[in-house]
Formats: structure tokens, C-alpha cells, sequence
């Protein structure tokens, strides 16, 4: 058994402090197993979620050592335990107490984009009929468990606090996922370049550095969704016929 | 695990691995292998192992779904396909690659299959005005719960339980509140607070979490079980001494010390229906009953508080199933 020293920011909205806990570390823990033993044995009133504790639920997101990551599925054996180790919660999101951070924002985000719109059914008994290979593209953005590390590394949101212009890696990554699926009719690229502000991603990819389901956010949703705006409003071929079937239609 | 199957599935469970192995890659002539039986079984064979000192070093067994690849290709990959969940958690809490290696496992909990008593077509309970669904309810999954039942359990369910409440409330109106009980309730929630010296509630949770799977767990007996039913009675006593510090913002430790009323009240139910239920069957285990006895298939073990507020227990028959089920089930049969 050794004695780990861990690093907690506590307080309310404003202001906070970070306090220091000892305690007693042992094989296979994880950063949530300390913070819950802390809770038992010396702050019973220091505020985390959490809930499934196998990295599923998305719930006990948090910087460690000032990386975005989960509690639970960060090992103490993957960090130095002989200087103090700091837990802060997510800081792109107003604090509400201790590691505890207001999320509402990305539930209002999800609203403002347009739903699933399948095209009618294939068969007469109502069913569709898809290429695995299709469906294959988009299965892995449905990893995604909203635990919102993504928005929270994300220097738009993180540092510019653009929250009302850009609405960040995870949204992008659910736009893509509509926008690919093969069934979907829907056109949401008008949004994405005027609402959603997918010009403001400058692909550093930290999104993709962070996400604990390993989706590959920037390459294989950004990426693609910035190259169908891109052809949308911005090819120069495109706009030169554009203009010449207007002028033909002025005539 | 071949020596142990239990007689209601012997025909349908594969007498040897070669037979099992035949089953998993799909020969509808062969049976399943003895690890798919029910989980319940499953448990305790883990348990008995552990018990006599051939456990794996954490006090479980090991599962090893590595050695397919001596029978298959790929057998990396496929495992990966298959189980990504399990292979990734693994992976990163363990740091233990479940396709080469094989993994520690033990029992934990599988699912509450008693709960608060329903009507099963409306969900209401016999409280006016309450409705239940999912595991907090009871019936659904009589003695044993089957992999996957509890989300269409959910669904459905969640859906005829909203809908009859809404109903109810149209039907009823509001009810009345004694504003008197109300406060009462609100005062006594916050004692916690004010208790400087009482004891941390996370103690007794855990104190309380330990007793009740050392005894009323896997393999239950009657004499523990009344044991545990004496360490509940001291536990209510401690639970009653709780001191957290803070507000109620957000205050874990204040949940918990509320939450021990609750979790002794279930911790108590279950242990007296389980004395009550002398016999084995589904998800309960009786090391002193170990058969299961056709009787007792016939009735509930169901508890109600009486004027006293102490837990009053009776067995009340099982409805008789109506007809247009009985036909699908002998249809299926």
C-alpha cells in the first residue's frame, strides 16, 4: 500500500480553491475509485458524477494532470503518483460544485439540428435495404457516449468560449453521422457553414487525441463534412456554371 | 463444469467440449456448452471453486476465450468483432489482452428480481397513485432474470406504466398533502447536518454492502440470513446517528446517509422473503434447501408494512395464467 496525494478543486461557480487528500492507493485503481475512498474517508461532500464506471456512461469526465479524460478508465498506474495528482473539472463549461460542470448547453446544441429523415421504405413491408459498407462508415460515430471530453479540449470552445457560434467536435461528429447515413434525405450543410460554424475548426485534432472511444472525429467526420461544405458553396467550377445559368436564364 | 447441470437442462446441455466447441461454431445437431447455462448457475459453480482454494489470485476463477485460436483463423479479430466492449475495457483497466490471455472474473450483482408489487397490466402498486416499471418492479422475470429481458421489460412496461398513470391522474386529481408530515419528513432529512460526533454514512453503507453478501448472497442458509436480519436491526440504529458535513448542494455523503432508510428497508425485504422461500429456485440458492419444491412455484412471497411499521410477510398465490398466454406458451413448447 503506498499513500497518493491528490489535488481536488472545490468550491461553487465562482472562485473554488484546490485542496489537497491523502489517500491509501492499491493495484487496479482508477482515478474514480480515489476520488469515491476520498469521499468515504475525508470529504463525504465532495460532489463528482458518475455512474456506470466502465466507460460507458460518460459521466465522470474531468482533467487529470490537466488532460481531459475519464475517471474512471484512468489508472493511477499510468500516472506519477509521487507528486500530487490534479483533479479539475471540465473547464468549457460553467462550474457547478466541486468536479461538477454544467452540460446543458450541448443538450440545447443537439436540438437546434435537424433530425433523421429516412427516405421512404424500400420494401412494401415497411423495412430498407442497405450496403454494409455504408452503414460500416457511420457505425463508428454511434460509439459516441457524450461525455463531452471533445468539447471541452476544443480551443473554439475551451479558449474563445465561441459557444454560440460553433457547436463543437461532438455535434460535428452527430451531424456526420446523419448527413452520411445511407437512408438520411435531410440537407444540413446550409447550417453547418452559417450556424454551426464548422469554419472555425482548424483541425488540430485534439478532439480526436482525447475521445475515449478512440473515434476518429477530425479525419473520418470533420474532415469530410468540411469537404461537402467546401464543394456546396465554395467550387469555383461550380460557380462559374452557376453564374452562366443565371445570366442565361436573365436573357 | 460437466459434472454439475442441473437435471432441467441436462438434455439440452452438451455432454462433452468437443460437443460444446460443435455448438459454437453453429451445428444445430449439437448442444450448448455448460458455461451458457444461467447465470445464477454459473455464479455458484464460480463461487464453490473459489471456496475450495482453486479461486485465481483476486478470489475468481479464470475465463479464457483465447484458445479459439487454436480452432479458428483470425480468431484475434474475431474476438475483437465480437466483444469490442470487453476487449477494450480490458485493455485499459487491466492492461490484459483477452485475445492472447485469459481473464479474472467473479459474480457480482445480477439483477433484483423482486421489487414493488405491480398490477401487470397497469403497473400500478397497491400504494394509490404509484406506478412501477423495470427492476424496481416485480413479476416480470419470476425467478430468474434472462439476458436482454430487462431493456423490453423497460420498454414496454415504462410505456404501460406512464400511460396508466396518466390516466389515474386525470381520473383523480390532485390528492392531499399533510403539510404537518411534510415538514416533519423535511426536518428529519436535514438532521444529518446538525449531528457533529454521528457517524459517516458511507461506513454503514459499506458495513451494510459486506454483511449482506457474506450473508444473504450467492449460497444462502437460514441461519445467516436471521443473522443478517440482527446486523440490519443494528444497522437501522447507526443509520439513525449519521453526521455529514456541508449542504445539500450536490452532497453525496448527505444522499447516502438518506439513502441508508432505503437500502436497510430492501436489505431487510429481501432477507425475510428468502428465509420464507424454503426451497432453490431461479436466482435463489438455499444451501439448506437445495430443491426446488413445486409448492412453493405456486405463490409470492410478498411483505407490506403493518400499523406497527414492522414488515409483515405472507404468501399470496400466483393468478392463474390467462388462457390466451397458457396457448402461446404450449404453442412454443
Amino acid at each position: 500500500m503506498t499513500t497518493a496525494t491528490f489535488s481536488i478543486r472545490r468550491g461553487g461557480p465562482t472562485g473554488g480553491e484546490m485542496v489537497d487528500y491523502q489517500t491509501e492507493v492499491s493495484e487496479g485503481m482508477v482515478v474514480l475509485d480515489a476520488v469515491h475512498q476520498i469521499q468515504a474517508e475525508s470529504a463525504s461532500d465532495l460532489a463528482c458524477r458518475w455512474n456506470c464506471k466502465a466507460g460507458k456512461c460518460g459521466s465522470c469526465s474531468a482533467e487529470i494532470n490537466g488532460m481531459p479524460k475519464l475517471m474512471c478508465m484512468t489508472r493511477l498506474d499510468t500516472i506519477p503518483l509521487d507528486v500530487p495528482v490534479t483533479i479539475e473539472p471540465m473547464r468549457a463549461f460553467p462550474a457547478i460544485k466541486d468536479l461538477i460542470t454544467d452540460v446543458s448547453w450541448n443538450y440545447e446544441v443537439k436540438k437546434r439540428i435537424k433530425k433523421f429523415k429516412p427516405r421512404p421504405p424500400d420494401a412494401e413491408d415497411g423495412t430498407w435495404r442497405m450496403q454494409q459498407e455504408d452503414i460500416d462508415r457511420v457505425q463508428e460515430f454511434r460509439k459516441c457516449i457524450e461525455c463531452f471530453l471533445c468539447q471541452d479540449v476544443c480551443h473554439v470552445l475551451r479558449d474563445h468560449a465561441m459557444h454560440e457560434e460553433f457547436i463543437g467536435p461532438r455535434f460535428l461528429v452527430y451531424s456526420a453521422a446523419l448527413e452520411m447515413h445511407p437512408l438520411d434525405t435531410e440537407d444540413r450543410l446550409q447550417e453547418l457553414k452559417d450556424m454551426h460554424g464548422i469554419g472555425y475548426c482548424n483541425i488540430t485534432k485534439c478532439c480526436t487525441k482525447v475521445c475515449p472511444e478512440n473515434i476518429t472525429i477530425t479525419d473520418n467526420a470533420i474532415i469530410p463534412l468540411k469537404e461537402r461544405v467546401v464543394d456546396e458553396f465554395y467550387d469555383p467550377v461550380k460557380k462559374f456554371v452557376k453564374l452562366f445559368r443565371r445570366r442565361k436564364h436573365d436573357r | 463444469m460437466f459434472d454439475d447441470i442441473p437435471d432441467l437442462y441436462k438434455d439440452q446441455t452438451a455432454d462433452t467440449e468437443e460437443e460444446g466447441w460443435r455448438y459454437v461454431i453453429g451445428d444445430r445437431d449439437a448442444r450448448r456448452p455448460p458455461e451458457l447455462l444461467t447465470r445464477d448457475h454459473v455464479a455458484r459453480c464460480i463461487v464453490r471453486e473459489v471456496k475450495a482454494g482453486r479461486g485465481s489470485p483476486h478470489g475468481g476463477v479464470f475465463l479464457d476465450i483465447a484458445w479459439i485460436k487454436e480452432k479458428i483463423p483470425n480468431a484475434a479479430e474475431h474476438i475483437k468483432k465480437k466483444l469490442p466492449s470487453m476487449y477494450h475495457q480490458f485493455k485499459q483497466l487491466a492492461n490484459l489482452d483477452i485475445t492472447e490471455e485469459p481473464m479474472e472474473i467473479g459474480p457480482t450483482t445480477h439483477y433484483i428480481m423482486g421489487g414493488i408489487r405491480v398490477d401487470g397490466d397497469t403497473q400500478a402498486s397497491t400504494v394509490l397513485g404509484l406506478f412501477a416499471a423495470g427492476e424496481c418492479a416485480a413479476g416480470i422475470n419470476g425467478a430468474n432474470r434472462l439476458g436482454g429481458n430487462s431493456l423490453s421489460d423497460l420498454i414496454v412496461f415504462g410505456k404501460r406504466a406512464g400511460e396508466y398513470a396518466a390516466i389515474f391522474a386525470k381520473e383523480n386529481g390532485h390528492g392531499t398533502i399533510d403539510n404537518d408530515e411534510v415538514e416533519r419528513i423535511a426536518k428529519g432529512t436535514l438532521e444529518p447536518f446538525e449531528r457533529e460526533g454521528g457517524e459517516n454514512p458511507y461506513t454503514i453503507q459499506q458495513d451494510l454492502q459486506e454483511m449482506m453478501q457474506e450473508l444473504v448472497g450467492i449460497v444462502r442458509t437460514e441461519e445467516e440470513m436471521v443473522q443478517a436480519l440482527e446486523g440490519i436491526e443494528q444497522l437501522k440504529r447507526r443509520s439513525a446517528n449519521t453526521f455529514v458535513p456541508g449542504n445539500i448542494d450536490f452532497n453525496p455523503g448527505w444522499h447516502t446517509a438518506l439513502d441508508l432508510h432505503n437500502l436497510l428497508t430492501v436489505s431487510e425485504a429481501i432477507a425475510r422473503a428468502a428465509i420464507e422461500r424454503k426451497e432453490s429456485r431461479g436466482g435463489q440458492y438455499r444451501d439448506d434447501y437445495p430443491a426446488k419444491d413445486p409448492e412453493f412455484g405456486k405463490v409470492n412471497v410478498s411483505l407490506k408494512k403493518d400499523a406497527d411499521g414492522r414488515m409483515q410477510i405472507a404468501r399470496v398465490w400466483i393468478p392463474e395464467m390467462p388462457v390466451e398466454l397458457k396457448q402461446i406458451i404450449e404453442e412454443m413448447g
